[in-house]
């Protein structure tokens, strides 16, 4: 539409600075590791990139998985509305 | 300064406002919440209210830390909920809702087990209103769900008191424990609205059928009264660990793939239930603190969260992540505020999630469940999926909906911005927020370790969500329903019990037809001897009366003689 206002993401340009901003700070977070000394607790906690790692690794299983779980799960929109809701008087059948 | 009991101020303004109108009861609306955070100032910290009733002894009011701080959380959310429904013309809808924070109120200060009852009673009658109010077939049907849910849980807890009060000889309502079948009880009653696996699909169900202003209230109290009294009654009871750990994973995957908003969001409320209650399980004063504590931040970042669909719901009437899209550019100032609510649920540094749920990890950690902590970690990065990016994601950007509104009427930008400074409030100054939890353990939750690590899982997760997107992965905005616990009692028991009630139904018809041809043969053979000429209905003149009387005395001389 030439008439409309152009918004900030319209531009894709603006929206690769968005991803771009994100892969730099992924990096340097991923590097500061090498530079920051970590206390640890858990024995899994110091493998290098622990937290990346499940943090990426977590979220991809957890979309794949709700994938799989909403293959079984998923019913039509009205599922539900076709025995719980008063029947509607079919029009012209009703009482006068 | 006469200071009251917190519920009474709230029972007295909702009857103050059957008979006020426009301004007048707007003012009603703010200034209740407002005094009653003053009235419960005033009140001395260890204040008790002691009423005789048979042979025990009520306590409708008893102050402590621990309801002193849900106190003033109550009296927090009402304010930004009333603030954020003060543009609605409802008698019904804000008679409720002051009863309704009324009654959690009162439940929160109740000092004995009876008391606590009739307030989880009163709740659960005047929160259904607030379904109701949405006035859609929908909402009316998943409001008597809720309401039979809500009743049977507060029947358990009578029940469970009963048989206390009859082991123990006390209705004082403090830890109570597992070792009794009436802990049992009473802990099934608090899980029920607690949401605890497969008892949770009430909320999911009720919740965001209710209207934009009423999710708000009811998102705040009735879960969060159940966590006050697990967090009293239940604390280190292990069990409660496992079910938190299940709450907090389980739910993200219906998240993920739920389509309604704001169902999304009574999933991630569930979620957030989860860490609490793991916290309550763990027991340790630092487990309990981050519960308590969490529970304090999420019911401002969640009312946020639900504050922000409920104003996209408001403006373009569509709740569903199919049909939104883009609404960035006609509503920037609810899109910033939701994104300030979405980085609290998601623990970023500098927001309130991050001083409250780092407690319950640590103290998940210290006290060697391991791998308590690893799934509530999977959690973290799950709730900021769901909730963190996709709400504001699939609502505010995404593809294009191509509608143009605009941002909500100024009160309800208020209520939002009250709650987001909020949510960056208590994460950049914690100090606050912690010297008011129920054990003073020094705790500091931002070390170069803690923010590193959760940055790194946060950041991963959303580029995990990127690319998943970018592959095509990730799962589209489907309108469709999607199955939860509540499918058993909304079509497997009916159909299970359908042939069982057609037989029911059956012999019931017969005994009926039977017992109606018996009357109608009564009747018939009534009106036979009745009916002109009938035995009952001759004529008879008085002459043959007392010829009859004559004989009838005559028999009875003989009689005597014989």
């Amino acid at each position: 539409m030439a008439d409309e206002k152009r918004y900030l993401f319209d531009q894709p340009r603006n929206v690769q600075r968005v991803l771009w901003t994100l892969y730099t700070c992924a990096t340097v977070l991923l590097l500061l590791e090498l530079v920051v000394h970590r206390h640890t607790e858990h024995p899994w906690e110091w493998l290098p990139g622990f937290y990346p790692a499940y943090g990426f690794i977590g979220c991809v299983v957890l979309v794949v998985a709700a994938k799989w779980l909403r293959r079984i799960i998923i019913r039509p929109e009205d599922y539900y509305q076709r025995g719980d809701l008063p029947r509607q008087p079919q029009s012209g059948v009703g009482p006068p | 300064m006469i200071s009251l009991p917190p519920f009474v101020l709230f029972y007295l303004a909702a009857a103050a406002a059957l008979l006020l109108r426009g301004t007048p009861r707007a003012v009603l609306l703010v200034a209740t919440p407002l005094a009653g955070a003053l009235n419960l100032w005033l009140l001395p910290a260890d204040a008790s209210v002691l009423l005789p009733f048979l042979e025990t002894t009520l306590e409708p009011l008893r102050v402590d830390r621990l309801s002193q701080l849900f106190g003033y959380l109550f009296h927090l959310a009402a304010l930004i909920g009333f603030v954020y429904a003060l543009h609605v013309r409802d008698t019904l809808q804000h008679v409720s809702a002051l009863l309704y924070v009324g009654s959690a109120l009162g439940a929160v200060f109740a000092g004995d087990l009876l008391s606590f009852f009739l307030f989880w009673e009163a709740m659960a009658v005047s929160s259904v209103f607030l379904v109701w109010a949405r006035g859609t077939p929908a909402a009316y049907s998943a409001g008597m769900r809720y309401l039979v849910i809500q009743v049977t849980s507060g029947l358990l807890l009578l029940v469970g008191l009963l048989l206390h009060w009859r082991v123990t000889g006390s209705l004082e309502f403090d830890s109570i424990g597992t070792g009794h079948v009436s802990g049992w009880l009473m802990l099934f009653a608090l899980g029920l609205k607690a949401a605890f696996p497969l008892l949770h699909s009430w909320l999911i169900d009720a919740y965001p059928e209710s209207t934009p202003t009423g999710t708000v209230f009811l998102s705040a109290f009735t879960t969060k009264v159940a966590i006050y009294a697990l967090a009293r009654g239940f604390p280190g009871t292990e069990l409660l660990v496992y079910a938190g750990v299940t709450m907090a994973c389980f739910p993200i995957y219906m998240a993920v793939v739920e389509n309604d908003l704001r169902r999304v969001l009574a999933y991630s409320l569930v979620n957030q239930l989860g860490f609490m209650v793991v916290g309550i399980g763990i027991g340790t004063e630092l487990a309990i603190n981050g519960a308590v504590a969490h529970a304090f931040t999420d019911v401002i970042f969640k009312g946020l969260l639900f504050m922000a669909m409920g104003a996209v719901l408001y403006r373009t009437g569509k709740i569903n992540g199919s049909e939104l899209g883009g609404l960035y550019k006609t509503m920037p100032k609810t899109t910033v505020l939701c994104i300030i609510g979405a980085a609290s649920i998601s623990a970023f540094p500098l927001f309130s999630g991050f001083v409250s749920k780092s407690m319950i990890m640590s103290a998940a950690l210290k006290d060697g469940y391991d791998g308590a902590w690893l799934l509530l970690l999977f959690a973290s990065a799950g709730v900021f999926h769901h909730a963190g990016i996709k709400i504001p994601y699939f609502a505010f950007f995404a593809h294009d909906s191509g509608i143009r509104t605009s941002d909500p009427p100024g009160n309800m930008l208020l209520a939002m911005l009250i709650a987001a400074l909020l949510c960056i409030g208590i994460g950049v100054f914690p100090g606050m927020l912690y010297r008011a939890l129920p054990f003073d353990v020094a705790y500091t939750p931002y070390d170069v370790t803690h923010v590193l690590t959760q940055l790194q899982l946060l950041v991963f997760s959303a580029l995990a969500f990127v690319w998943l997107n970018k592959r095509g992965i990730y799962p589209p905005e489907l309108n469709a329903v999607h199955l939860d616990v509540d499918w058993t009692y909304r079509r497997l028991l009916p159909r299970l019990a359908g042939p069982l009630f057609g037989a029911v139904a059956a012999a019931d018809r017969g005994l009926r037809s039977l017992g109606g041809r018996a009357v109608t043969g009564v009747v018939a053979v009534a009106r036979d001897l009745g009916s002109a000429g009938g035995v009952l209905s001759r004529q008879v003149g008085t002459g043959t009366m007392v010829t009859w009387v004559t004989l009838l005395l005559a028999i009875y001389l003989l009689l005597s003689f014989l």
